[in-house]
């Protein structure tokens, strides 16, 4: 597209490149930068506020940054309403991402290790029958997934929640692509001291990739506590519901009750804020490795 | 070669496995092993994403309300039926815009808050993190968030109550298609959730660039700011920014999250997962026109992905084996 600046490299790079600025130049970054942070950080303090306030003042004409008087016994709240079981959403949730992150990376995991690794005549046609699936969002052939699901009589199930989504091509696609990239000496040493592939890979491979599979668990996890479209599908029954499928049932409801609505969403919220505070750093990494960089 | 046999060796415990190899030959020990770890996935991909596509295509050749085992068979009926819904292909077009609207602006702001980031020199971590928060931030509690207290359409949301600082009456943002306010509602709530994943994908890529190229180019006498973004930050990223406009169009495909919770009701401003979503799972649970629905909503993902697979060669990976 462009040619840019055709005698870059006839030039000897001895001089450090001035950097622009100075005090005034980074003052305004930290100016624009600091604006866009609070912009980014609204939403969540709307939550938060709104979560322990009480609703005339939530409605009220007066706008307030600041609860007034903070509710406190707005927290049990969601677990007290009638209409919508939320413990229960809450405790389906926590069993479906826990379980989906376990399986996905375990049999994505292997998957891709064979791909990228276990020499087979027609790894090459199994590969491409993979990156078929990736240009067929999972989104899409929801409608077929229902009907084979309901057909296997899975709706309302754990089973039905998670196990279609398990074999996730992209996932698989991101595994080979870092096993690709695995340092092949590691594992012949291993094969020489006598391990097969199976033995190998568990003890040599997993062990010395747990930076990427913490970060592939984040990442998966995460998905799987904020995934909507497919819970919605398969739980008919709201005993069924996960955590982001009974938020979504308070904005359907006649009565709209705005501390509580917002409050369900906080909690919804909290298990993800303390895996990404805890997590960020193999998250950070893992988005960056996926292999689509530069 | 002996495929055959070799399916029938019990679970290798490592160990045994090891000592006999040399004797069964190691092409069919790798055959083995291949299907040992791939196969699981394979079983499941087979029966969870290839038997539902398979199984979409034939019911959509079907009349099949409310059953999943049709007899009439009605050839391009469903297909007729779809392509001449006004609410499938106003949802196409409802997509289009969204598209047309989300993507670059997306590509920008990330792509600006990248920029801004890597150029700290305090704070840079902080400053990472507050703009990558909203990734852990759910679809629907965004939607939450924006409907009933961002953008409610009366005094008490933040939007109307800035608004009215400035003496402009409430706006009902969300109430009618016209003037077409929901759109801004739709597009900021993606635009905050999104970007800071995409900003993570760009920073890696800022961070790759050699440091020598803007050195040469301050030495050539290049400007700080627009001509070295121009001539070297910009065409440096270009694999990452395709990459991620790639990524953002798929995304875009699939949207359904905020649609459906902020315009559950509304009879505007639906993409096509919702319409297919009302067609196969509402009232008349017709799997048939829903089906044709998805099949042709595949190809066109289809060909958009492979045109541009074609610009850029997404996934033919150039590393060996």
């Amino acid at each position: 597209m462009t040619t840019t600046a055709p005698d870059l490299r006839k030039v000897t790079p001895p001089a450090k490149a001035k950097r622009g600025g100075g005090v005034m130049g980074s003052t305004g970054l930290y100016i624009a930068t600091g604006i866009a942070a609070l912009l980014f950080l609204i939403p969540f303090y709307l939550i938060i506020r709104n979560a322990f306030m009480a609703d005339p003042e939530i409605t009220g004409e007066e706008w307030k940054w600041f609860p007034t008087d903070i509710q406190w016994g707005n927290i049990s709240e969601p677990f007290d309403d009638v209409t919508v079981d939320f413990a229960r959403s809450l405790w389906n949730s926590v069993v479906v991402a826990v379980l989906h992150t376990t399986g996905i990376l375990l049999v994505c995991s292997l998957a891709g290790y064979g791909l990228a690794r276990i020499p087979y005549r027609h790894a090459n046609k199994v590969f491409y029958a993979v990156l078929a699936t990736l240009m067929v969002p999972t989104a899409v052939t929801f409608v077929p997934s229902f009907v084979l699901v309901s057909s296997l009589g899975w709706v309302d199930t754990y089973r039905g929640l998670i196990v279609p989504g398990l074999f996730s091509g992209f996932t698989c696609f991101l595994f080979r692509q870092y096993f690709l990239g695995f340092p092949k000496e590691l594992e012949e040493a291993a094969r020489v001291d006598g391990l097969g592939y199976w033995g190998a890979y568990w003890r040599v491979v997993v062990p010395n990739s747990l930076n990427f599979f913490a970060a592939m668990a984040t990442i998966t996890f995460i998905n799987g506590w904020n995934s909507f479209l497919w819970p919605l599908v398969i739980g008919q029954d709201p005993s069924a519901w996960t955590v982001q499928v009974a938020l979504s049932s308070y904005m359907t409801n006649q009565t709209v009750n705005y501390h509580l609505i917002f409050m369900a969403t906080a909690i919804s919220i909290l298990p993800l804020l303390f895996v990404f505070l805890f997590l960020q750093r193999w998250l950070v990494q893992g988005i960056a490795q996926t292999g689509i960089k530069g | 070669m002996s495929t055959a046999t070799t399916h029938k060796v019990a679970q290798p415990a490592s160990a045994k496995v090891s000592k006999d190899r040399p004797r069964r030959g190691l092409r069919a020990s790798s055959t083995f092993n291949f299907w040992l770890f791939t196969g699981p996935f394979l079983i499941g991909l087979v029966i969870f994403v290839f038997v539902p596509i398979g199984w979409s295509i034939y019911l959509s050749f079907f009349e099949a309300r409310f059953t999943v085992t049709p007899s009439d068979f009605v050839g391009f009926d469903n297909y007729k039926q779809i392509l001449t819904d006004t609410d499938f292909r106003n949802s196409l077009v409802t997509f289009t815009v969204f598209a047309a609207f989300i993507v670059p602006a997306t590509w920008a702001l990330s792509l600006g808050l990248a920029l801004l980031v890597n150029q700290l020199r305090f704070m840079r971590a902080f400053f990472r993190s507050v703009f990558f928060l909203p990734t852990a931030c759910s679809y629907v509690a965004a939607a939450l968030i924006w409907k009933m207290s961002i953008f409610n359409g009366v005094r008490f949301g933040l939007a109307n109550t800035v608004l009215s600082w400035f003496g402009v009456d409430n706006v009902a943002w969300l109430a009618n298609p016209d003037p077409p306010w929901y759109w801004l509602v739709i597009v900021t709530v993606r635009l905050w959730l999104q970007s800071g994943f995409y900003m993570i994908l760009f920073l890696a890529a800022l961070q790759n660039i050699p440091r020598e190229l803007y050195e040469a180019a301050a030495i050539d006498g290049a400007k700080q700011g627009w001509q070295t973004f121009r001539y070297i930050t910009l065409p440096q990223l270009r694999a990452t920014s395709t990459a991620v406009i790639l990524l953002l169009l798929i995304a875009a495909y699939q949207a359904f999250d905020e649609f459906f919770n902020l315009l559950g009701k509304a009879t505007w401003g639906q993409p096509p997962l919702v319409e297919l979503y009302k067609m196969a799972l509402g009232e008349n649970q017709n799997y048939g026109a829903g089906s044709a629905g998805a099949v042709v909503l595949t190809l066109l993902i289809c060909i958009v992905t492979l045109f541009q697979g074609k610009i850029m060669g997404f996934g033919r990976g150039e590393e060996s084996k």
